[in-house]
């Protein structure tokens, strides 16, 4: 009603322009804090990619990827990135081999067997596995699990790849078991229904029916946990070491793309130099790493979708 | 007290024999102390309005309700003269021989082939698969329309043929009886029809029980009838005398469309 809201029946419309442009203050104020984190993100990249450039103009990509010693600070600098690369690849491997088995089958059985109440409890506790700080997790490698393992083996190194792997899978089981419960969980009742009536018995259903259709959400889970232990960086400079070598013997001292470039921020470095740039090469490496496995999760996640009904 | 008229079991032993059973959900009674007697190779209908127990009363059959949380039966269903919920009764044995269909068709999300071939592998099957992936979808009368795509995934189909595969998926597993549980809500009357059909040929081998809405259905295709309203069996007896003339008053407004 016209005489309710204050305006006369016959009063003319008005113009709608103040309006407009306080709607559009506030759409633009918006736009720029969206646009601000945008921003911060590639200018990381445009940073990575100048002083990578810069390294690239005195170190060819050919070396770099090929040559299998990495001594920056050496008379006769070489800059090959498989040392360190392999030193990433040795711990997410092993970091792999634990955390996905046990993060898999800890989300089949908080999804499938728990019940509420003991969900209720255990969820949180996993969680806190991700909330302790990763330098605390380092120096239990060093000064818990290496010592164990020179029960083991008297020849480990103190520096060693394998107290890290483990350290690092620890961290990442709760990266693994969430994101695969809530794929598990995702998959409708109908199905396990549907598996119970045919006299499938609850390991039969969880593994052969449930696992199935929410693989993709897992494998994305185990790219995502991967990538995540490719990129740590405080555990395993402390408890992986810092001698840059190519081996496959965890019992080694290996040196980590990330852990190299503590090591070397922590340096005086000076800028403008070849060793200072190489950080931001490694950094880049690294980024592209972590990018194409991000990618590749979210492909996984959108090619092998289960279309439930 | 509920009236049950004469059920002919033609001499054999029924299949089924409910005596007081009671489904509860925490503190709430779904299910009041229904004896109900299933005949072999027949087709029994459970009807009456939503949430009158009938399918609650259908999955004590196969002891479904053992994964519904909160749940809890008592009475005793006999099959081959043991008590379904005795002690020692295995609910992956009882299922395995008492199959169940379900309202909304739920293949699984992988082939054609494999949705058929998951019953008989979890329960040791050991022999010609093919052979018996091929005999069970010609059973649902649906092997001449995916005989040429089995691998395909089973999501490829329609609803109804979803459900007609669904239904030779339970078959694949050989079971005497066969739970149905609203099978045809989901489809379209094409569909539909063609699942009646289906069911008309089956209860030459099998014995069925189906839950539905829809009483026309239960007249076109059941031999008996059992009317439950609030959790109560109301009267049970040869269909067509609980369509033409029951003897309770209620069960005479529900077949007449007066409630429900």
């Amino acid at each position: 009603m016209g005489a309710e809201s204050g305006i006369p029946h016959s009063a003319p419309l008005t113009f709608r322009r103040v309006r407009d442009l306080k709607e559009r203050v506030i759409g633009w104020a918006l736009f720029s804090c969206a646009a601000l984190s945008t921003l911060i993100t590639l200018g990381i990249v445009g940073v990575l990619v100048t002083e990578s450039f810069a390294f690239f103009r005195q170190v060819s990509i050919v070396d770099f990827l090929t040559d299998r010693q990495w001594t920056p600070m050496f008379q006769d600098p070489h800059f090959g990135i498989m040392p360190l690369a392999a030193g990433s690849f040795l711990i997410a491997i092993g970091a792999a081999l634990i955390a996905l088995p046990l993060g898999l089958m800890t989300a089949i059985f908080l999804s499938e067997y728990a019940g509420d109440r003991l969900r209720g409890v255990l969820k949180p506790m996993l969680e806190i596995l991700a909330g302790i700080p990763t330098v605390v997790y380092g120096y239990f490698a060093l000064t818990f699990i290496t010592p164990l393992l020179r029960v083991v083996w008297p020849e480990t190194d103190v520096f060693n790849a394998l107290s890290a792997s483990i350290v690092v899978g620890i961290m990442i089981i709760p990266t693994v078991s969430s994101l695969s419960e809530d794929a598990l969980r995702a998959v409708p009742l109908a199905l396990r229904a549907g598996a119970y009536g045919l006299g499938a018995t609850k390991l039969e259903v969880s593994t052969k029916v449930v696992v199935p259709a929410a693989l993709s959400g897992i494998i994305a889970s185990f790219i995502l946990g991967i990538s995540r232990a490719i990129g740590e960086t405080m555990a395993v400079t402390i408890a992986a070491g810092s001698l840059a070598q190519l081996t496959m013997n965890p019992l080694e001292s290996v040196q980590t793309m990330t852990a190299y470039i503590v090591s070397a921020s922590l340096g005086d470095t000076p800028r403008g130099t070849i060793s200072y740039q190489s950080l931001f090469a490694v950094g880049m490496t690294l980024f592209i790493i972590t990018f194409m496995m991000n990618i590749l999760s979210q492909w996984v996640l959108a090619r092998f979708r289960e279309e439930y009904q | 007290m509920a009236t049950t008229h004469d059920i002919d079991t033609d001499g054999q032993d029924p299949a089924l024999e409910a005596r007081a059973v009671s489904v509860f959900y925490g503190d709430k009674q779904a299910v009041k102390e229904i004896d109900l007697v299933i005949p072999a190779n027949k087709v029994v209908a459970l009807i009456g309005p939503s949430g009158c127990g009938k399918s609650t009363l259908l999955r004590c059959f196969n002891r479904m309700n053992d994964l519904v949380a909160g749940a809890r039966v008592e009475g005793e269903i006999n099959f081959h003269g043991t008590n379904l919920y005795q002690d020692d009764v295995d609910p992956v044995e009882v299922r395995r021989r008492i199959g169940m269909v379900f309202q909304k068709p739920n293949p699984f999300p992988k082939s054609i082939y494999n949705n058929l071939a998951f019953g008989p592998k979890v329960n040791g099957f050991k022999g010609d698969l093919d052979g018996l992936v091929e005999e069970s979808l010609k059973q649902a009368a649906l092997w001449d329309e995916v005989h040429d795509r089995l691998s395909d995934s089973a999501y490829a189909l329609s609803g109804g043929q979803q459900q007609r595969l669904c239904i030779a998926r339970t078959l694949a597993v050989k079971p005497e009886i066969v739970l149905m549980d609203e099978p045809a809500s989901a489809l379209d009357p094409i569909a539909t029809q063609r699942i009646e059909e289906l069911i008309f040929e089956l209860k030459k081998q099998y014995t069925i029980v189906i839950v539905t809405h829809n009483m026309q259905q239960a007249a076109r295709i059941s031999d008996y009838t059992a009317f439950l309203y609030m959790g109560e069996l109301v009267e049970y007896g040869p269909t067509d005398l609980l369509f033409t003339n029951p003897s309770e008053e209620r069960t005479e407004a529900y077949v007449t469309g007066r409630f429900g």
